[in-house]
């Protein structure tokens, strides 16, 4: 399989604290995978994907995407992706469109084109209606659709997804992720990080477990759980590798 | 390019759907500039053009209490009160009724000040006079040869809310009507003991006259009034206060979730911030068209004279637009670094209004104690000003201001690079 990211020995300590949210970690992502990030909280997950989408630099270490170096060419790498963040990165007082216009003007796309982009991408979530609507009257489940489309517009080569499922009822959960099959399936490398153990363990086709910033495991989601005993889920590999005690940080 | 026309067209549209934000921007700054301009003019009339209630106590009822009243009726900016209920005022209500802010100053003049002061100018004259030998010694006037006279002091109530300045100003007009009733004295008891039949009219004409010229470069300018002094100051307050609704802005997008698609997509900060430049420089200049067209045409119908830019508007556009990019440079470095409204917003507010104080907007800089003098030098708002005076009232040239808007451009360089510069460090540690 193509490699699309390949990360070495990557660690990252914020400034004024003590301890590395990444650790040496070293993974690589193959192009074409939905490549899950799990862990619990405080594990390094959000770092790793900031990292990844050029928000934050590393300590140390070295990130490609395709044979890209992030140090030199993190615009040109920033093109190629996109993200959709667990908070509602929408303008609440614009409308769907407007807020897909910005979005999408970003990434340099022609105005008529994107035009077209955005009315299709509302007809694919159902959300044709909607379009000359303020965001702030969405519920969360349209929000949520919106959302992934903001992110979605420039039909990017990796896809970060933070969360992208939570909080909304079930038919807006079938909605995306069907929608994010599709784009699978038309080569999108989805880069996945969630909660939701059971939804990643029939989504992703790779799954990482992170804890102190560190790989635990990684592996198809059928192998991890074949590989402890007595294991029938995702999250009973989970607790068997993370342990159950909580993690608070501040 | 588009990128920037886009990002602009986003703050727009931001803006128009934000009631309050636009509420800050043109209306308040809409009613700082009457209500400040109304309430300054009528405090200057207080002192100098409307008529001023002031109690008259006439405890001596002779030829001072006399003339002082003559003076206060004869003058057109005095009301004279000197009864109340119909009843005379005597000293203790006097006191009183300034003390219930009914009315702002009382004149007590004491009992036996005419007397006293007669007693004491026909012995000083006469002294003056027996030096050259022009009268002869009134042997009944012998004993007070080392006379120690009583001084009279004429007592002046003032209402506790009435300001130092204007104190300062009543006492001074006070003072000088005192000096030539004094003077009158002296000189009728030297008309008197020189034996002469016609007053030869000396103190008829003045022999120093004052004669007010604005000293302003070439003779067409305009003539400064309160209004062309306040407009340009409240004007450039009015835009600094672009300060609060930016900040509020960048913080609001921070919090939102939108920053982080903005800070992953393949657009840098400076474009970001650019539309938002591109949106509050608009903003800026309609705030000055707007705030210009009240001072034209609502002052005068409101009672305030009507504001004349007098040739120099296209000077003054530039003013207001560089003075709005060092409003907007600082707007971007508070909503850079706030992270949190309740930062961004009390902060940029009381910053602003001490940036006004410094620059002069409510208080001439050349009236300052010498330290803030030198403080106020560093504020954007006082080369802002500075540069409005040089165009509006010394009829300057676009050399003149050349100075303070290279400090305002400066200004806005130094605070955008420095808020470039923080998020950059903020974002990658």
């Amino acid at each position: 399989m193509e490699e699309i990211i390949r990360i070495q020995r990557l660690s990252k300590r914020y400034s004024g604290s003590d301890r590395f949210a990444l650790d040496g970690l070293s993974l690589s992502i193959g192009k074409g995978e939905i490549f899950g990030l799990l862990g619990p909280n405080g594990a390094g997950k959000t770092t790793l994907i900031a990292t990844l989408c050029g928000m934050i630099k590393p300590t140390s270490g070295q990130l490609w995407f395709h044979n890209l170096s992030y140090q030199h060419h993190r615009r040109r790498i920033q093109r190629q992706i996109g993200v959709v963040p667990q908070e509602y990165a929408l303008y609440p007082t614009l409308t769907a469109t407007e807020n897909l216009y910005y979005f999408g003007s970003l990434y340099g796309l022609p105005s008529a084109e994107l035009k077209q982009r955005i009315a299709d991408g509302l007809d694919r979530v159902g959300l044709t209606d909607f379009a000359k609507k303020p965001i702030k009257t969405f519920s969360g489940g349209m929000q949520r659709r919106v959302n992934l489309l903001a992110g979605i517009l420039h039909r990017p080569n990796v896809l970060f997804l933070d969360e992208p499922t939570v909080g909304v009822d079930v038919h807006s959960k079938e909605v995306i992720m069907t929608l994010l099959n599709e784009l699978n399936e038309q080569g999108t490398t989805i880069i996945y990080s969630s909660h939701h153990l059971n939804e990643a363990q029939h989504f992703c086709t790779r799954i990482a477990i992170i804890d102190a910033g560190k790989i635990v495991v990684e592996g198809q989601p059928e192998n991890l759980i074949a590989s402890i005993a007595g294991a029938t889920t995702l999250e009973n590999v989970f607790i068997h590798l993370t342990g159950s005690q909580l993690r608070d940080y501040a | 390019m588009r990128k920037l026309m886009v990002s602009a067209y986003k703050e727009v549209l931001l803006l128009l759907r934000d009631w309050g934000g636009l509420a800050i921007l043109f209306f308040m700054p809409s009613v700082l500039i009457i209500t400040i301009t109304l309430i300054q003019e009528s405090t200057f009339k207080a002192v100098g053009e409307s008529a001023l209630p002031i109690v008259l106590v006439d405890e001596d009822r002779g030829e001072i209490g006399r003339l002082v009243a003559e003076n206060l009726k004869a003058s057109p900016n005095v009301e004279l009160i000197t009864e109340a209920d119909g009843q005379p005022i005597d000293d203790g209500q006097a006191r009183a009724l300034v003390g219930e802010g009914k009315y702002q100053i009382a004149l007590v003049i004491p009992e036996g000040i005419s007397d006293e002061l007669n007693e004491k100018v026909n012995h000083n004259v006469e002294k003056i006079l027996g030096e050259f030998a022009l009268t002869e010694s009134d042997s009944t006037d012998g004993g007070q040869e080392n006379k120690v006279w009583e001084t009279k002091e004429i007592n002046i109530y003032f209402d506790p809310a009435a300001g130092q300045t204007f104190r300062n100003s009543v006492k001074n007009n006070i003072e000088r009507m005192l000096s030539k009733v004094e003077v009158r004295k002296i000189y009728d008891v030297f008309i008197d003991e020189m034996g002469l039949t016609e007053d030869p009219g000396l103190l008829d004409e003045e022999i120093i006259a004052f004669r007010e010229i604005i000293a302003q470069k070439g003779n067409d300018g305009i003539i400064p009034n309160a209004v062309q002094h306040n407009v340009p100051a409240w004007i450039l307050f009015g835009i600094f206060f672009i300060v609060v609704p930016l900040g509020i802005n960048l913080v609001k997008e921070k919090n939102l979730g939108t920053y982080i698609r903005l800070r992953t997509s393949p657009v840098s900060y400076a474009v970001i911030l650019g539309g938002k430049i591109v949106t509050y420089t608009v903003i800026c200049l309609i705030q000055f068209a707007l705030m210009l067209l009240i001072a034209k045409y609502i002052f005068p119908l409101i009672g305030l004279i009507e504001f004349d830019p007098g040739g120099q508007l296209p000077l003054m556009l530039l003013i207001a637009f560089v003075a709005g990019l060092a409003a907007i440079g600082l707007g971007i470095l508070i909503g850079t670094i706030a992270e949190t409204q309740e930062q961004s917003a009390p902060f940029g507010a009381i910053f602003v209004i001490i940036l006004a104080a410094l620059g002069g907007v409510w208080v001439p800089t050349f009236i300052m104690p010498e330290v803030m003098q030198k403080v106020s030098a560093f504020s954007p708002m006082n080369w802002g000003i500075s540069a409005f005076y040089d165009v509006i009232l010394r009829n300057g040239g676009a050399a003149d201001i050349a100075q303070p808007l290279g400090y305002l451009l400066l200004f806005f360089a130094i605070t955008l690079l420095a808020a470039i510069g923080y998020d950059k460090r903020h974002q990658t540690t």
